[in-house]
């Protein structure tokens, strides 16, 4: 049931995005990815999601697929939020009787009942990615992608997405792989952090993190600039 | 982990789940601005009506100056009693009553045709790299250039009025509807793809109406196209068993001679344009738009 990755790489023509990339993520994991422009986050996430089909190496994904969160909450801008929600329920081949009390739920869930009737651009920023994830969860699928959905927030609705964000994963314990270029994010966020290298992308480290330490202030930032620096001796390589 | 380590987070996140509602809420009425104010509905009637009596009062001007020459410059007055008395022998009821019947039908002929074969297009890249240009093409032409063919093929008939409806107005249709598949962001496909919709419920229920301002736009275009080239048709194609519409009626004034008949059929053809963009465009735009977040355009 855990997503295992073989060696993958992807290439653009010439240039490798990803190359041998290998590591296990184990079935209810979060994991952060992290790495800086170039690193090729995105297509290991479009490459798990099935979006693109991996050069060389393989992956394999528990059945039932992997649900899928966009930068931009890429709501249906004809519809309302509770209307986005039923046409996943709806493609997922739930019964149209079924649809709307579970599109209720999935709103009440991440608290936006009273925003169901609402169309996305009457949507705030953050609430428009609630819906989003509200809409991803309604997939029900074992694993749950998310490409920066929080990198447009402010910081202010950042932080309250977080900890919804980490509510809504322990209750309902879904597979997390969580790209990101917000180290803070990652430490706040991941169960393990992987920091990839840029052009090609590979693995260049990872880190466990304890509930311990994602809980304790002074640990947490500590940890957050140990892996900084990595990250920025990563970019140095570019320099020249 | 040790399990009292986890226990304590738990408890902490349990702790926090009325707090991040209620934070959430509160964000939510924050970021939430104002509910735009709507423009009074008195402007949008008032502004068209006062652009309307100033033109009426230049055009008196213009027809007091050249007032020895009825004949040539009639002002509002000699138009207005033209109209009654066409209005009065019937002949302008039936001219607009059978125009308009025309167009419309004419009109959806090109929808039924315009609206599969754009589907067609947008779907093969093979055909639309083959027919694309041809359509673009005809678009460009001037579907006046159609009627002689169109009168050697079907003589004076409505079928000559329609063939020539049909080639004007259904390639707009087409590129409308092409555009408007275009432009649908590919972010959207994708999330069909990531929904688990298959291709006929990608398109059905994300492409297409994703591409719906697109092809309200060319729907729009098309009707334009529809009415211009039944004029055209009406002027040229006079007698047999064509029935008698606006074009009709503009020809028989200039055999007649008569400004005054020109006139009132000029502004017949343009009203005709106005209500139908006021009743059926108009509307299906600005609720189309507006659903989406999009303004529609001022003085809508």
């Amino acid at each position: 049931m855990s997503i295992v990755i073989e060696n993958l790489s992807k290439d653009y023509g010439a240039a490798p995005v990803l190359s041998g990339i290998s590591t296990t993520i184990e079935t209810g994991e979060f994991v952060a990815v992290l790495g800086a422009s170039g690193c090729g986050k995105s297509t290991l996430l479009n490459v798990i999601a099935g979006l693109e089909p991996p050069t060389a190496g393989s992956v394999s994904v528990p059945a039932g697929g992997a649900a899928f969160m966009f930068q931009d909450a890429a709501l249906l801008p004809w519809l309302t939020a509770r209307a986005n929600i039923e046409l996943a329920l709806e493609l997922r081949g739930i019964p149209r009787a079924e649809r709307r009390e579970r599109a209720d739920g999935l709103l009440e869930l991440v608290h936006l009942s009273d925003a169901g009737a609402k169309r996305p651009h009457e949507l705030s920023g953050g609430m428009r990615q609630r819906a989003s994830l509200a809409r991803a969860l309604g997939q029900d699928r074992p694993v749950l992608l998310m490409d920066e959905p929080f990198a447009a927030l402010d910081a202010i609705t950042r932080d309250l997405l977080h900890d919804e964000l980490e509510r809504l994963w322990r209750a309902h314990r879904r597979t997390v792989v969580f790209v990101t270029h917000n180290v803070r994010e990652a430490v706040r966020l991941g169960q393990r952090v992987l920091l990839l290298s840029s052009r090609p992308g590979r693995v260049a480290a990872q880190w466990q993190i304890d509930a311990s330490v994602r809980t304790d202030p002074a640990a947490a930032a500590a940890l957050t600039q140990d892996i900084t620096a990595r990250l920025r001796e990563e970019i140095r390589h570019h320099a020249h | 982990m040790p399990t009292s380590a986890t226990a304590t987070v738990e408890n902490r996140i349990e702790g926090t789940v009325e707090d991040l509602r209620e934070l959430e809420a509160g964000l939510d009425h924050l970021q939430e601005g104002p509910a735009a104010p709507r423009r009074p509905a008195a402007t949008r009637v008032l502004l068209p009506l006062g652009t309307l009596l100033a033109l009426l009062s230049l055009w008196q001007l213009v027809a007091w100056f050249a007032s020895p020459r009825v004949d040539l410059v009639p002002g509002p007055g000699e138009v207005l009693g033209a109209a009654a008395s066409l209005a009065a022998d019937g002949r302008l009821v039936e001219a607009v009553a059978t125009s308009l019947q025309r167009g419309v039908l004419g009109f959806l002929l090109a929808l039924a045709i315009g609206t599969p074969l754009g589907l067609l297009l947008s779907a093969s890249a093979v055909l639309r790299r083959g027919i694309g240009p041809l359509v673009s093409g005809l678009q460009v032409l001037p579907s006046v250039a159609w009627v002689p063919a169109a009168i050697i093929w079907f003589g004076l008939t409505d079928a000559t009025v329609y063939f020539v409806v049909v080639m004007g107005a259904t390639p707009s249709i087409i590129n409308g509807l092409l555009s408007g598949v275009d432009t649908v962001p590919p972010q959207y496909r994708r999330l069909g793809t990531v929904l688990g919709a298959s291709r006929a419920q990608g398109l059905l229920r994300i492409v297409l109406p994703a591409a719906l301002p697109g092809y309200l736009a060319g729907l729009k275009q098309g009707w334009a196209f529809s009415w211009r080239s039944l004029m055209a048709a009406e002027i040229i194609a006079v007698g047999g068993s064509i029935g008698f519409g606006l074009g009709s009626l503009l020809q028989q004034g200039r055999d007649l001679s008569s400004m005054a008949v020109v006139c009132c059929a000029i502004l017949a053809i343009l009203v005709v344009g106005i209500v139908i963009e006021l009743l059926v465009f108009a509307p299906l735009e600005r609720r189309l738009l507006r659903r989406r977040g999009l303004a529609p355009g001022a003085g809508r």
